[in-house]
This record gives C-alpha cells, sequence and structure tokens, in this order.
C-alpha cells in the first residue's frame, strides 16, 4: 500500500495533540463509548427504544454503538492494519473525525432527549453520563488528529478554518482490479447495507429515534464519502450498470418481506408514487430544463382517470374497465391534457411558462372542484371527490387482502407496494432510454442554448412538446395506481403545495434537492423529502418553514443536487481545473467543501 | 488553392443565392437590398466594419431573422426562414460567441449536430431495436471521424465548457459540419485567437472546402480572409460596397476609406452601431 507522502507539512488538528496521542484518545474513547452502550441509559422504558436494559443496546445506543466500531475501524485502517485498509482509500483522519464527531451528536442528542422528553437530568442513569463522557473524549481525540491535506500556501487562520480544512481529504486512490464476481459482491452487498440502512429508518419511531438517526446519517454519509468509498463503490456501479440496476430493483423488491406490519409498507408505496412522478417530472425540469410549477395536475389527470372508469359507486361513469385499459386510459388523458396544455405554453420561455403551468395546476383543481352538478356538469362530486374505489384485481389476486408468499404475510400495502414497484422500473427504464438516445441529446441541448440547438436543426417547440407530452403520460401513468391506493380522488390531493407530498411545490423540489438529470437523484430527493416531514409530525406548524431552511442551504452548499450529473457537476463549481473522465462516474460526495 | 488571379466569374453551380435581402428593426435598416452568390467550391468572405450588419445578413440567411425583403435560394429552393429547417436544407453555422451545449461532452456536441440526419424518434429510443442501435453506432462513428477531422478526438470525453477557447471555435465547426451540409457560415472563426491558432482555422476551412463544401466567412483579420477568400464581398453600413477578388477589394479606395476612417457621406458613427447592436439584441431574444 502506498502512503502519500505530503509535499509538506499537514498542519495539526483543530486542538494541538501529538499524533499519537491523539489516536491513543480515539481509540479509548471509541472503546469506551462501544462499552457504555451496554450499559442502561435511564430508568424508564418510556424512552422510545427502551434503553434500560444492562447488558444488551437498543435504540438509540445501537447508532452510538455501530458509530463507534466503525471508527475502531477506521482508525486501525489509517495505521494499515491488515484486512482493514481497503476502508480508507482516500480520506484518512479527516473520515475518522466525521465519524467521531456523528457518535458524538448522536449520543449527546439522545442524553438530551432523554433529558428534556422525560423532564429532567434525574432520568439518567450512570451509563448515560458515562457514554456521553466517552463520546466526548472520542471527539476530542478525533479533532485532535492531524489533517489530510497539506495547508497550502494559504494557511488557516482561525479555528473554524482549521476545522474546515481538516475535514478535507484527498482524492481516493484507485482500487484494485477484482474479479467480476467480487464486483458484483460488493456491489450486491452494498445495496443490501443500502436497504438495511433505508429500512431502518423507515421503521424508526416518530420523534427522536427518527431524528438521531438523521443526524446519525448525516455524519455518516459524508464520512463514507470522505474516506473515499463512495467514488470507489460509484466506479464499480458504473462499470457494471445493468447489474446495478437489477441489484437496487431487487432490494426494493425485498422491502415489504422485511417489515412486519402494513404501517411502513403504506410509507413506502407513498414514496415509490411520489418518487415515480417526480421521475417524470425530471424529464421535463432536468432534460428539457423547462420550470413546470404545474406539474402535479398531470398526477390528478391519471388519478382522476382511474378512479373514473374503476366502477366505483359514485363515479358518474358506470363502466368498470380492466386494469390494463384503466392505465392506458389514465395515461392517455394525461398525455392529451399535457398537449393541450404544452402546446400553446410552449412557445413562452422561461419565467412565463412557470406562471402558465402554475396557472394550469391551479385551474385544473378548481375544475375538478366545480364539476358538481350545480356549477358545471356532474363528472367528479366537486369537492367530496370520488371514494370508496374499489380494490385492484389482476388474474383474481386482489390487492387489497392480506397474501401469504414465501412465508410473508403480505398485507394491503406490500401489494401495492410492488405493483408500484414495477411501474416504477418502467418509469426508471423509459428515462434512461430516452436520455441516451437523440431525442434525450436534443432536449439537453434546448436546455443548454435553445438558439444554438435551433441552428443544429432540432425543432425546439416540437421537442419540448414531446418532453412536456412524456413527461404528462408517465405521471397519469403512476396517478392509475395512486386512485387505488388511497380509496378516494379529491380535489385537494392536488395543490401546488402543502405539507404533505406529492404535491407540485415538493415534487420540485424533490428533483432538485436529488440531483436534475439523472435516475437516482429524484428517487433520494423524493424519499427523504416524504420520510423527514412524515416522521417528524411534532414540528407540525414548522415542517414548511424547516424544509423552506433546509432548501436554502441545499442550494448554497451543494447547488447540483444530493447526486451530480456528469454533465451538470462542474458547472456550479469553478475549479479552473480540466475533468479527467476515464470512464468513471461522479462520486456522491465531492471531496473538500 | 487559391489564388488572386481567380475571376470572379469562375464557377461551379450556385450554391447559396440570396437576393434583395433587407432587414429592418422598426425605423432602422441594418440590411438593404443586398444580394450575394456563393458557388460550389468556393470559399466567400464578408467583411466590413462593426456594425455594418454582417451578422444580421447572417441571421437573415439562416432563419434566425426573417428578412423583410427579398429572399434566400438555397440550390434552387427558397430558404424557410425557421433555423431548424435550414440547417435541414443542408446550411450550417457558427456563431460569433461561441455557443456551445456547455455542459455536454464533446462527443455529444457533434452527436446533437447529426440531429438532422437521423431521425430515430422517441419510440425508437424506448424499444432499443436493431435500427436504433445501429443508427446510434453510425451517427457516433461519423462524430468520431469529424472530431478527428477537426483535431478534438483526444478530448471526445470532456464537457465542452473546459475546452480551452481554441478548441472551442474548432468544436463549433465540427457540430456544424456534423449535420452534412452543402454550404458551411463561419461567423469570425477566427476572433481571439493567436497567430498560430489562426493559420491552424485557415488550414481548417481550406480542408472543409476540398471536401465539397461551400464556406462563406465574416472576419476581421484582413489577412486571414485575403488568404483564404476565392471573393470577398465587403459590407458597409447595411450594403454592399463592392465585392472582388482580393487583391480588387484591397485596392478599392471606398474600402480603404471605410475601414481607415476617412470620412465619406453618411459613414456609420459610433451611435449607429451601438444601434444596429442593441436592436438586434432585442430582436433575438424575441425569439
Amino acid at each position: 500500500m502506498t502512503v502519500t507522502t505530503p509535499t509538506t507539512e499537514t498542519p495539526a488538528g483543530v486542538i494541538p495533540l501529538p499524533a499519537a496521542g491523539a489516536r491513543l484518545t480515539t481509540l479509548v474513547g471509541a472503546v469506551a463509548t462501544f462499552a457504555s452502550t451496554w450499559l442502561a441509559w435511564t430508568w424508564t422504558d418510556e424512552f422510545p427504544g427502551n434503553l434500560t436494559v444492562t447488558g444488551y443496546p437498543g435504540g438509540l445506543q445501537l447508532l452510538t454503538l455501530v458509530g463507534s466500531l466503525l471508527v475502531l475501524a477506521f482508525t486501525l485502517s489509517t495505521q494499515g492494519v491488515r484486512g482493514l485498509r481497503w476502508l480508507t482509500p482516500g480520506g484518512r483522519n479527516s473520515a475518522v473525525r466525521l465519524l467521531a464527531l456523528g457518535v458524538f451528536a448522536t449520543t449527546a442528542f439522545t442524553v438530551i432527549a432523554i433529558a428534556v422528553e422525560l423532564g429532567g437530568l434525574a432520568n439518567l442513569e450512570p451509563g448515560g453520563w458515562i457514554a456521553l463522557v466517552a463520546s466526548l473524549i472520542l471527539a476530542l481525540g478525533a479533532l485532535g488528529l492531524p489533517a489530510d491535506v497539506p495547508a497550502g500556501e494559504d494557511p488557516p487562520a482561525n479555528a473554524w478554518q482549521k476545522f474546515v480544512h481538516s475535514l478535507k481529504a484527498p482524492t481516493a486512490r484507485e482500487a484494485k482490479e477484482l474479479p467480476s464476481w467480487a464486483e458484483l459482491l460488493i456491489i450486491a452487498g452494498s445495496f443490501g447495507l443500502g436497504l438495511y440502512a433505508f429500512t431502518y429508518g423507515i421503521d424508526a419511531e416518530d420523534g427522536s429515534p427518527f431524528l438521531g438517526y438523521v443526524i446519525f446519517i448525516a455524519f455518516l454519509a459524508p464520512a463514507i464519502g470522505r474516506a473515499g468509498l463512495t467514488k470507489q463503490l460509484a466506479r464499480l456501479t458504473g462499470k457494471h450498470k445493468n447489474v446495478t440496476a437489477t441489484a437496487a430493483f431487487v432490494a426494493a423488491f425485498a422491502f415489504p418481506f422485511t417489515q412486519s406490519s402494513d404501517q411502513y409498507a403504506s410509507l413506502g408505496t407513498n414514496i415509490l408514487i411520489f418518487a415515480t412522478v417526480a421521475l417524470g417530472l425530471n424529464v421535463v425540469v432536468g432534460l428539457a430544463g423547462l420550470l413546470d410549477l404545474g406539474y402535479v395536475a398531470f398526477l390528478g389527470v391519471g388519478a382522476y382517470t382511474a378512479a373514473l372508469v374503476s366502477g366505483a359507486p359514485s363515479s358518474p361513469i358506470g363502466t368498470t374497465f380492466p386494469f390494463w385499459a384503466a392505465v392506458l386510459t389514465g395515461a392517455l388523458a394525461s398525455l392529451v391534457f399535457g398537449v393541450v396544455i404544452g402546446a400553446p405554453t410552449l412557445r413562452l420561455r422561461g419565467d412565463y411558462l412557470a406562471i402558465v403551468t402554475l396557472g394550469f395546476g391551479e385551474i385544473f383543481r378548481i375544475a375538478m372542484q366545480n364539476m358538481d352538478g350545480t356549477s358545471g356538469p356532474d363528472l367528479t362530486n366537486g369537492p367530496n371527490g370520488i371514494p370508496s374505489i374499489p380494490e385492484l384485481e389482476i388474474f383474481g389476486f386482489n390487492f387489497g387482502e392480506p397474501h401469504t408468499i414465501l412465508g410473508v404475510e403480505l398485507g394491503r400495502f406490500s401489494n401495492y407496494f410492488l405493483l408500484m414497484l414495477l411501474f416504477t422500473a418502467v418509469v426508471v427504464m423509459v428515462f434512461r432510454r430516452a436520455d441516451q438516445s437523440r431525442i434525450g441529446r436534443a432536449w439537453v441541448a434546448i436546455r443548454e442554448d435553445e438558439t444554438a440547438a435551433r441552428a443544429m436543426g432540432i425543432n425546439g417547440f416540437r421537442l419540448k412538446l414531446l418532453a412536456f407530452a412524456l413527461g404528462a403520460t408517465l405521471a397519469g401513468f403512476a396517478g392509475t395506481i395512486q386512485a387505488h391506493v388511497t380509496y378516494t380522488v379529491t380535489p385537494t390531493q392536488y395543490k401546488f403545495v402543502e405539507a404533505v407530498p406529492p404535491n407540485s411545490a415538493f415534487l420540485l423540489a424533490a428533483v432538485i434537492l436529488g440531483g436534475m438529470g439523472t435516475v437516482t437523484g429524484p428517487l433520494i430527493g423524493a424519499s427523504l423529502l416524504y420520510l423527514i416531514p412524515n416522521k417528524l409530525q411534532f414540528l407540525a406548524d414548522y415542517q414548511l418553514f424547516i424544509f423552506g431552511v433546509a432548501l436554502i442551504l441545499l442550494m448554497r452548499f451543494r447547488p447540483e443536487g444530493l447526486i451530480a450529473d456528469r454533465r451538470k457537476q462542474l458547472e456550479f463549481k469553478e475549479t479552473g481545473q480540466l475533468d479527467v473522465p476515464k470512464g468513471e462516474e461522479p462520486g456522491l460526495t465531492k471531496v473538500g467543501v | 488553392m487559391t489564388s488572386d488571379t481567380i475571376p470572379v466569374t469562375q464557377t461551379g453551380a450556385t450554391v447559396l443565392d440570396a437576393r434583395g435581402v433587407t432587414m429592418r428593426f422598426g425605423g432602422l435598416t441594418a440590411v438593404r437590398d443586398v444580394d450575394l452568390q456563393v458557388n460550389e467550391g468556393e470559399i466567400v468572405g464578408l467583411i466590413g466594419p462593426n456594425g455594418a450588419g454582417k451578422t444580421t445578413l447572417f441571421n437573415c440567411m439562416t432563419g434566425l431573422y426573417t428578412p423583410t425583403d427579398g429572399k434566400v435560394n438555397y440550390k434552387g429552393k427558397v430558404l424557410p426562414a425557421r433555423s431548424h429547417l435550414v440547417t435541414q436544407a443542408g446550411v450550417a453555422r457558427t456563431f460569433q460567441n461561441i455557443r456551445l451545449f456547455a455542459n455536454m461532452t464533446v462527443l455529444e456536441n457533434v452527436l446533437v449536430g447529426r440531429h438532422t440526419r437521423t431521425k430515430e424518434g422517441l419510440w425508437s429510443a424506448l424499444l432499443r431495436g436493431p435500427g436504433f442501435k445501429r443508427a446510434e453506432r453510425e451517427s457516433e462513428a461519423r462524430a468520431m471521424e469529424l472530431l478527428e477531422f477537426t483535431g478534438l478526438a483526444e478530448k471526445r470525453d470532456h464537457l465542452a465548457r473546459n475546452l480551452p477557447y481554441g478548441e472551442q471555435r474548432k468544436l463549433e465547426i465540427a457540430r456544424a459540419l456534423a449535420s452534412e451540409p452543402g454550404l458551411l457560415l463561419l461567423d469570425e472563426p477566427t476572433a481571439g485567437m493567436n497567430p498560430q491558432e489562426t493559420r491552424a482555422t485557415q488550414d481548417l476551412v481550406f480542408a472543409i472546402r476540398d471536401q465539397g463544401i461551400a464556406v462563406l466567412v465574416i472576419e476581421h483579420d484582413m489577412r486571414f480572409i485575403f488568404n483564404l477568400c476565392d471573393r470577398v464581398a465587403v459590407l458597409v453600413q447595411g450594403e454592399k460596397l463592392v465585392e472582388g477578388t482580393a487583391a480588387q477589394v484591397q485596392s478599392d479606395e471606398r474600402v480603404v476609406a471605410a475601414y481607415l476612417g476617412t470620412p465619406f457621406e453618411g459613414a456609420p458613427g459610433a451611435e449607429e452601431a451601438a444601434e444596429v447592436a442593441a436592436a438586434e439584441h432585442s430582436k433575438e431574444s424575441d425569439r
């Protein structure tokens, strides 16, 4: 293994400690933190997760436990311990530092949450204090570790600059060539871990357990990125694209089988609907660069169409279509609606288009509200919507009833989850194939410079209309299932903005937060945007406020979104360096902020 | 190669035939009654002081503007006033201020240029049949040929925005060539280049001409123009002043006057030039 020898002295850590001493402190702190998770932190099991048992970690203690183990492993890896070296191909101390801070933050959060929720520090058992002190020692030790990269010409002056500098990491070295079965195994294993982490989050109880999880992940993810693991994984997934897609699909498919109750499968289903629609919007916004603020209307068109032909008792259309016909009708209705809206508005550019689509989105909602037989034709029952939409039944498989498959009982939402997953897979495939074609290139060209695109022979209006229509169709497609999942369609489900996704504002936010023009970006963005408000119900009135603050922070620090498009990754960061492509994909986390 | 002795009338078939092209922006006439022919296998230069209406004339010929009056024929057919149809018909152009697709790779930029010469639609992209794959392979092969031709093959996977200036100009030419034009319009291809780069561009334009593509070029670099062009037209204040071989144009006293600033009747002042630029700008942002 080659140790990168810095040409100049790497500055010491934020806290001036000798390197060996800092390392020892870190290790001692990690071991002590690990031990403390086996003690009781509080006396009552009223705090969620039951932290009272000595000799068995539970609830938020588990996060501290995993974190301290990771710190141990990473620290030993930086020392070149055989068998662990692969953990830190990029940054070393910076990764350890972030992890250690994460452990401290999670532990401190747990201790504070115990004191606040149970009403006072008296509720802490000695184990809680030990955990706090041990993780503090760990964090201090990690802050004393030397930085990974030399200071260069501009040495950090104050403590904050030193801290920021100490988190910078060098680029990961190339991984050794592995046999392809090993690479596939790594991909499969990573997706398994990913599924586990995600399931853990979905299953976490509302309030402090979920918040603790978010804090932990917020440190863990960048730490893994600093260590260079994300980059190496991205290289592997870039090499085996189809395997990666299959692995992701299988991981998602396995999700309902890991659930003991249907409650979280319902969350999963709603996330999938939201994510699928966001991916449809990504065709319009991410590829063609058209700002559509009324996109949820297309979801509504699909849902209303499916509801009308579903045979619901209150539907004025008496017929019942078979499922496949309902899906096609819903998608087709959305397509027609998309073309009707797109044809006049797509001659506009930029801001004008945004305003017109915003208006059309509202027109759809209000029209559905008014078609109640008094102020318009009787079609949608007005504000009451179309209730009691019957359950889907395909080949005698009733989606409303629990079925036992492979010894696991799958409830109503698990059934719909699996069906929706197929829809998501179709939309992912449509997106990827459209993107990597003559049409996709023309869309991106229009996004980049419409005048030049026209001069290259691209019929701007026609292609923009095509993007708009495809996006609408995909949303309508997803809407046909949404109608069945939610039992009822009402106009208020399709607002521009409200606290619960999907709505136009959140859809757009999912695309931008996740990363425009990518497949994974909107999927991750939508998951986060659905899960976080759902798990933090206690914030109630402040949800939208916090959402706004989070978006502002994201746009400030990572304008390209969580997942950067290969095309976009350099757009926002004028580094002045040439990109040196060797076919590798960009990592999740960029080195150095 | 070129020679100053080629008579003006020496021609193949006429490729581009612009007759009486007039462009007015409100009360301002940017181009007035200009006739211009480009023949097969010819390199024609278009020069003139700033604000003379050269780029406006280009925009009229490529469908970016609809001329107020007059018409433009390409190989005997009237060119429609829609830029994508003009490209489809076989006239490609580059822009004075480089307009690449900055966040696409070099190869993708050229592939976009192939748009009119391929016809795989959305369905074919979604179904990925053998026809689609073949068309993609052929497009890529053709694009790589063009990148080899312009010397950018090494940089195929770089983002266009990260190329140095000179290579961005070359990439614009490669992208325009990808649409398999019969006529290439170059708008100041050497602006901002050093003498070596200018020389390389000159060789590139000759090589393009040798492929049977007629070239019409706007340029301010007189040495470049007079080395390159079989014929030069001088545009002053929206009107064609002279047209002829390099020698004829160089020795014409009206041209010298227009360039060196000897006042002649109605010379365009700085204000008028600015006015034209402003009008063009607002016209462009309308479209």
